[in-house]
């Protein structure tokens, strides 16, 4: 890996209030190229309001976020749309759409709703990528959480951004469905070198797959560092305050923090 | 049953309403009626779009199926704006100024009170839609109370002047304004025909929408003035009847399986004309003008709100 190549996407001290409350306090960083990077951290830690600051969907009230080089609030919403994508907490939208149209959205950015041949075979592409092949005429209300969480998927990754941006994808997500999401991510990185931002809850989730780890507490960035360096008992205590039991079995680390 | 072929019959029925609305009881040769049905029958269809296309693009923005403009207050505005007229010149109104001429100051007006309703909404600090409905809904109520109480001061002859607008009426409709009002609507429909793909991204809601590249807040800003010349143009031609949209936008939602706007809006402006037609038939030839047609909707709109109610609740628990 090319560790000397500039990281895309850098935020300079920025700061969010909600009303008075303070909930980033000048913080600072940027997201490693073509890995995977978790943001964790405890409740309203400021997580999300973060990855929605750096992904343009709120206004910092101070501090940048640059992107290529360039302030992310000069760009243009269509020419960002090609580069970056962002989505949030499955919303239960009474959608009428089949698997199929909510992915075709995903070309909204490229065909303005004049799907071409391209286009249609990038919605292929993104529908067999994210194993929905046998789902695509199915209407989107009639789908389980998991399923409708893979079609969303499935329509950031039409949208084919380098950069994609997820805020707690594997809410409400069983066991499979969750490993199925995180393994789709995880060959969007290997196999077509995305760079991945996730907001997630499970540590276990961020410790299998990502690659860096970002931990936010108070408004604050207090780890940024490699998976391993973070899986750490004596940082996962500062990060949240309850005992952790690291145990290693063929090189992965699983965090164990039940009735400890 | 295909969309396909419910799509014709829709349109088939409604050229049977049409034409039996213009037809009924009367001799071919007897041109004179023929016209006055035919204007009445233009002014029910450019009312029914208005009120149709009006509801389906507010419901978007809101992301609501059981709202109509009515509930932001856009008919309380315009009310106002023609109670504040007769109050000011008097039963000389629409001597004073034409009736073109209010019925364009009334849409300034009611453009400025959309830019005042997104102001509040998307200002310094962004608030919620249900802050935004709320605001409508207090400052609605506002002013139905403020336009009362001028009511009350105006002479009773005048106050006749603006009851045309208060209640809904296609019997005594305003049909001066028909061309006017027409272009206007043509106006609006063309800039939402051209933008509906807008409305399809914007169905998936403000997070999702500025991810593929839409500038959501320009959008629903552009689209509430569409809003705003729609509703201006139904309550100036009948009064206030966006609660229709209510009815016609959820039948369309029921009867097709479609989120495509350019279709959505095709199917419930028809949905709302064939109502409307039929609402009117049903009052002149077979109640013989014992009720209004706007009753005659709000009762059907009603059941179907119950009905809508008791499915929603069912599918939630």
């Amino acid at each position: 890996m090319d560790n000397t190549e500039k990281n895309k996407l850098e935020f300079e001290t920025i700061a969010k209030y909600y009303g008075k409350k303070e909930v980033l306090k000048d913080v600072s960083g940027s997201i490693a190229n073509r890995k995977i990077t978790s943001l964790i951290g405890p409740n309203g830690a400021g997580k999300s309001t973060l990855l929605s600051i750096i992904s343009r969907l709120i206004k910092q009230d101070g501090g940048t976020v640059s992107f290529l080089d360039k302030e992310l609030s000069t760009y243009k919403g269509t020419d960002l749309a090609k580069k970056l994508s962002i989505l949030k907490q499955s919303n239960h939208l009474d959608l009428r759409l089949t698997v199929r149209d909510l992915v075709s959205f995903g070309r909204f950015p490229y065909s303005k709703g004049k799907l071409g041949a391209f286009d249609e075979q990038k919605i292929d592409e993104a529908i067999a990528f994210s194993d929905l092949m046998n789902l695509q005429d199915t209407y989107i209300d009639e789908l389980s959480g998991g399923q409708r969480q893979r079609a969303f998927i499935s329509m950031i990754i039409a949208q084919d951004t380098d950069f994609i941006l997820l805020d707690e994808p594997l809410n409400n997500l069983d066991m499979k469905h969750a490993v199925h999401v995180m393994k789709t991510l995880r060959r969007l990185v290997d196999e077509l070198g995305k760079t991945v931002v996730i907001v997630i809850h499970e540590i276990n989730f961020a410790a299998q797959y990502s690659d860096r780890i970002v931990a936010l507490k108070d408004g604050n960035i207090c780890y940024d560092d490699e998976t391993a360096k973070v899986i750490d008992p004596v940082v996962l205590k500062d990060i949240f305050d309850i005992e952790f039991d690291i145990i290693e079995r063929n090189d992965k680390k699983i965090c164990n923090y039940f009735n400890l | 049953m295909g969309a396909k072929f419910k799509f014709l019959i829709i349109v088939a029925l409604l050229l049977l309403v049409g034409g039996s609305f213009i037809l009924y009881g009367v001799e071919l040769t007897n041109s004179y009626s023929i016209e006055k049905r035919s204007i009445r029958l233009l002014s029910m269809l450019v009312v029914g779009i208005s009120v149709a296309c009006s509801s389906v693009i507010f419901q978007t923005i809101t992301a609501n199926r059981i709202l109509t403009p009515s509930i932001m207050g856009y008919e309380a505005v315009f009310i106002l704006f023609q109670t504040l007229i007769v109050f000011l010149y008097g039963d000389k109104a629409f001597k004073v100024i034409s009736q073109q001429e209010n019925f364009f100051y009334a849409i300034l007006f009611m453009l400025g009170f959309s830019l005042l309703l997104y102001f509040l909404l998307f200002g310094k600090n962004r608030r919620s839609m249900y802050y935004l409905l709320l605001t409508g809904m207090v400052l609605g109520t506002l002013f139905m109370t403020l336009s009362q109480f001028l009511h009350v001061l105006v002479d009773p002859n005048e106050f006749s002047i603006v009851q045309n607008f208060m209640f809904v009426s296609f019997a005594k409709m305003n049909t001066k304004l028909l061309s006017v009002a027409g272009i206007t609507m043509l106006v609006a429909l063309i800039y939402t025909g051209w933008n509906a793909r807008y409305l399809d991204v914007m169905a998936l809601g403000r997070d999702q929408a500025i991810s593929l590249g839409v500038d959501y807040d320009k959008m629903v800003r552009r689209f509430l003035f569409v809003i705003s010349l729609l509703v201006s143009v139904s309550t100036a031609l009948v009064g206030p009847i966006t609660f229709l949209g209510i009815l016609v936008t959820n039948l369309t939602y029921e009867l097709f399986r479609t989120r495509k706007h350019r279709f959505m809006l095709v199917i419930s402006s028809l949905v709302a004309c064939l109502t409307l037609i039929l609402g009117q038939f049903l009052v002149e030839h077979i109640l013989q003008f014992s009720t209004t047609v706007s009753i005659i909707i709000n009762f059907m709109g009603g059941v179907y709100f119950m009905y809508l109610l008791w499915i929603t609740r069912k599918r939630i628990s």
